[in-house]
């Protein structure tokens, strides 16, 4: 099948322009393509840049601490705020998320409280989840929003049997998927495009291709043109955006959910963005890649692009801009202190969850444990 | 009372379930117009429709794994194996999804789903086609393991399963699917609680611990050694996880005797539980070590005469009564 250059997942949709390397003049446009703008509100605009910013003034504290040795493992998601924020932003209460790594964010916009998702990032007495899930793995009931699967791929077929589920007791939800373009190459992908494209389920997979898995470039990864490509061959929709950019996010996915809420199926979604920081807590990627292709997507930064067309909109002053920074962090600190001072958790909660009833060999096993003295809190 | 086959109680389970609850669904490879490799689901499809008895794309993975979802969002699915061989494929959503998700998410999100098919040897399959997957699943905190050797078993246990809120394996028997055996009538409705097991065949000098297919092997055994004047009791766990311990051990402390029996091969597994479990808590009362008879330690061969060496036999488990009774 020959494809027209123009075919959407070939190209990449975009609105605002893309390099900030170049100052613009006082009054330009800093959209190079206006016709794709959403036009969103100007409280929907505001309520955006704040959660963009606050979590990148949050990973950057969350860092800070793992450096520290306050917390086991991060994985921030600077450089890649816009794809979870745009998302959320087009979502329903009754819509459903399964998330990869670096979509946990979304949470935080759709209601989940800051401090009960730091609880989940310090698995102590404050957590919902009981210290059980590595952090960067939330999950939010209140929200309906899973786990990731440490393992990469199994949230994607989760994703469409919930899509399926919707369909067949007909709530009108629309559920999203993520991947990241490392694990496009396990069987798991390939098994959640072909359920969704045959079963036409009102699901969005969105991968985020950040160009990099730990340290192998997704050029490695697929021999495709793009990775949205690949929706062709599962008749599905496929779409390329650019990833950096929140408000062709916005338009892109805010389409892509319309569409499956109305039953006509799911839409495949490449976001291209770059992964600024380390994979995570444990990675060091200067070994495996250059300064001078970091600076190059430095150069795209999403706040500062966004950043740039709320100063334009007249919805962002530099005192307004200082002030937001300042409410934000501290919030953030306030937020952490008290998740920091909270205990661990507590040791029967161990032998809680397992099943829906607990069995008589846990009430034993708990039993045993409590006869002796409680352990030290150190590995 | 009635008597159907073992198919035949598995289907009328699923349709039960299925009349009773909108939620429920069966998901598979060859469910629907096929009416099922094994033909367990033989007119499910006419009665309840395409939504609710759904032929899937070949991708255990994927299945598996929109079942997971569809259990987490509210559905309450039937995913069917065609064999659990092919369950390999989809491990990483049983163990690492399926069971863990109520855990990792502190109680907060479920996964009620029965996964079900056939397990262990057919006949004549091979290597690849007749594991036992038993001792692979019941070694996961977080999911039931389930494994009827009768019809009235595997109707009230499936019944059982598919109300459950945690996932089940359920695991059934090619060989076991033309067995015959009394069931309730259709209007007496017979749930079958997990972690109880059942007396096959009362007897006093041996225990023979038994389920799934070699339960059979078991009772002809027991036949074979009454004739010799050693009267087995074969106790059937139903369920090896929960294990009815409680009842193994009582019969192993009025006959002092135990040979356990299983088709898995004998590194491990549930049949290494059952003897570690029996020999503390009965030690005392036992008269000789616990001897154990599973399937030879050797991929499963494709030549008839040479699977049915595998396979635990008659004459293995009569001989491991004679060893644990000091018997000729």
């Amino acid at each position: 099948m020959a494809l027209s250059p123009d075919d959407p997942t070939l190209g990449l949709f975009q609105v605002l322009r893309e390099d900030l390397s170049e100052p613009l003049p006082e009054g330009e446009d800093p959209r190079s393509h206006p016709e794709n703008d959403p036009e969103l509100s100007e409280d929907t605009l505001r309520a955006m840049f704040r959660h963009m910013l606050r979590v990148r003034l949050l990973d950057e504290r969350m860092m800070m601490r793992q450096r520290q040795g306050r917390i086991g493992f991060f994985g921030a998601i600077t450089g890649q705020e816009a794809t979870p924020i745009a998302t959320a932003f087009c979502l329903e209460e009754k819509d459903w998320v399964f998330p990869a790594l670096r979509e946990n964010a979304i949470m935080l916009v759709r209601g989940f409280p800051l401090t009960q998702w730091l609880a989940q990032v310090y698995g102590n007495s404050l957590d919902v989840l009981k210290g059980r899930q590595m952090p960067s793995h939330m999950s939010g009931r209140s929200v309906n929003q899973v786990s990731w699967s440490s393992c990469l791929g199994p949230q994607l077929p989760q994703a469409v049997g919930a899509a399926m589920a919707a369909k067949y007791k007909k709530t009108g939800a629309v559920t999203i998927g993520f991947i990241g373009d490392g694990a496009t190459s396990e069987p798991d992908f390939h098994c959640a495009m072909n359920f969704a494209g045959v079963s036409n389920a009102p699901c969005v997979m969105i991968c985020q291709n950040n160009h990099w898995a730990i340290s192998v470039p997704s050029k490695k990864q697929t021999r495709s043109a793009t990775f949205a490509v690949k929706a062709h061959a599962y008749g599905i929709p496929g779409v390329r955006v650019d990833g950096n950019d929140i408000l062709a996010l916005r338009a892109v996915i805010g389409e892509a959910v319309d569409r499956a809420r109305k039953g006509e199926g799911p839409t495949f979604i490449e976001a291209v963005t770059y992964r600024i920081g380390a994979h995570s807590s444990s990675d060091d990627p200067t070994v495996y890649r250059s300064d001078e292709e970091v600076e190059l997507w430095r150069r795209k930064d999403p706040i500062q692009r966004f950043e740039r067309y709320m100063r334009f909109k007249g919805l962002l002053s530099d005192d307004e801009r200082a002030q937001l920074e300042k409410e934000l962090v501290e919030e953030i600190l306030a937020a952490i202190e008290n998740v920091e001072s909270a205990a661990p958790p507590a040791r029967e909660t161990l032998f809680e969850d397992v099943f829906e009833e607990r069995p008589w060999h846990l009430a034993e096993q708990q039993d045993e444990l409590l006869e002796h003295d409680p352990a030290p809190s150190a590995h | 009372m009635r008597e159907i086959r073992y198919r035949e109680a598995v289907r009328e389970a699923i349709r039960e379930e299925m009349e009773a609850d909108e939620r429920v669904f069966l998901m598979g490879e060859e469910v629907g117009h096929y009416q099922g490799a094994y033909k367990v689901s033989e007119g499910l499809l006419s009665q309840f429709g395409e939504k609710r008895v759904i032929d899937t794309p070949i991708a255990e993975a994927g299945f598996a794994g929109i079942g997971i979802g569809a259990a987490m969002t509210g559905l309450r699915p039937i995913i069917e194996f065609m064999t659990w061989n092919f369950s390999f494929v989809a491990f990483d959503q049983i163990i690492s999804n399926a069971a863990k998700i109520r855990q990792m998410s502190g109680g907060t999100f479920d996964v009620p789903i029965v996964f079900r098919g056939p397990n262990g040897a057919a006949k004549q399959v091979a290597s690849q086609h007749s594991h036992s997957v038993d001792p692979f699943y019941t070694n996961i905190p977080g999911i039931f393991v389930v494994m009827p050797a009768t019809p009235r078993d595997a109707k009230g246990l499936l019944k059982t399963a598919i109300r459950c809120q945690d996932p089940v394996i359920f695991l059934e028997g090619e060989t076991l699917y033309n067995v015959k055996g009394e069931v309730p009538e259709l209007d007496e409705e017979e749930l079958i609680p997990f972690g109880k097991g059942r007396i096959g065949r009362e007897g006093k000098d041996c225990t023979i611990v038994a389920f799934g297919r070699p339960y059979y092997e078991a009772m002809q055994a027991a036949e074979k050694l009454a004739a010799d004047g050693i009267e087995c009791e074969i106790v059937d766990p139903r369920t090896l996880r929960p294990l009815d311990i409680e009842l193994l051990v009582e019969s192993v402390k009025k006959t002092h005797r135990c040979v356990v029996v299983h088709e898995h091969w004998p590194y491990g597994g549930p049949g290494a539980e059952i003897v570690d479990q029996i020999q503390r808590e009965a030690f005392d009362w036992l008269d000789a070590p616990i001897h154990r008879v599973g399937s030879l330690d050797v991929p499963m061969p494709y030549a008839s005469n040479l699977e049915n060496f595998v396979l635990p036999t008659v004459e293995r488990i009569s001989d491991a009564v004679r060893r644990v009774s000091y018997a000729k």
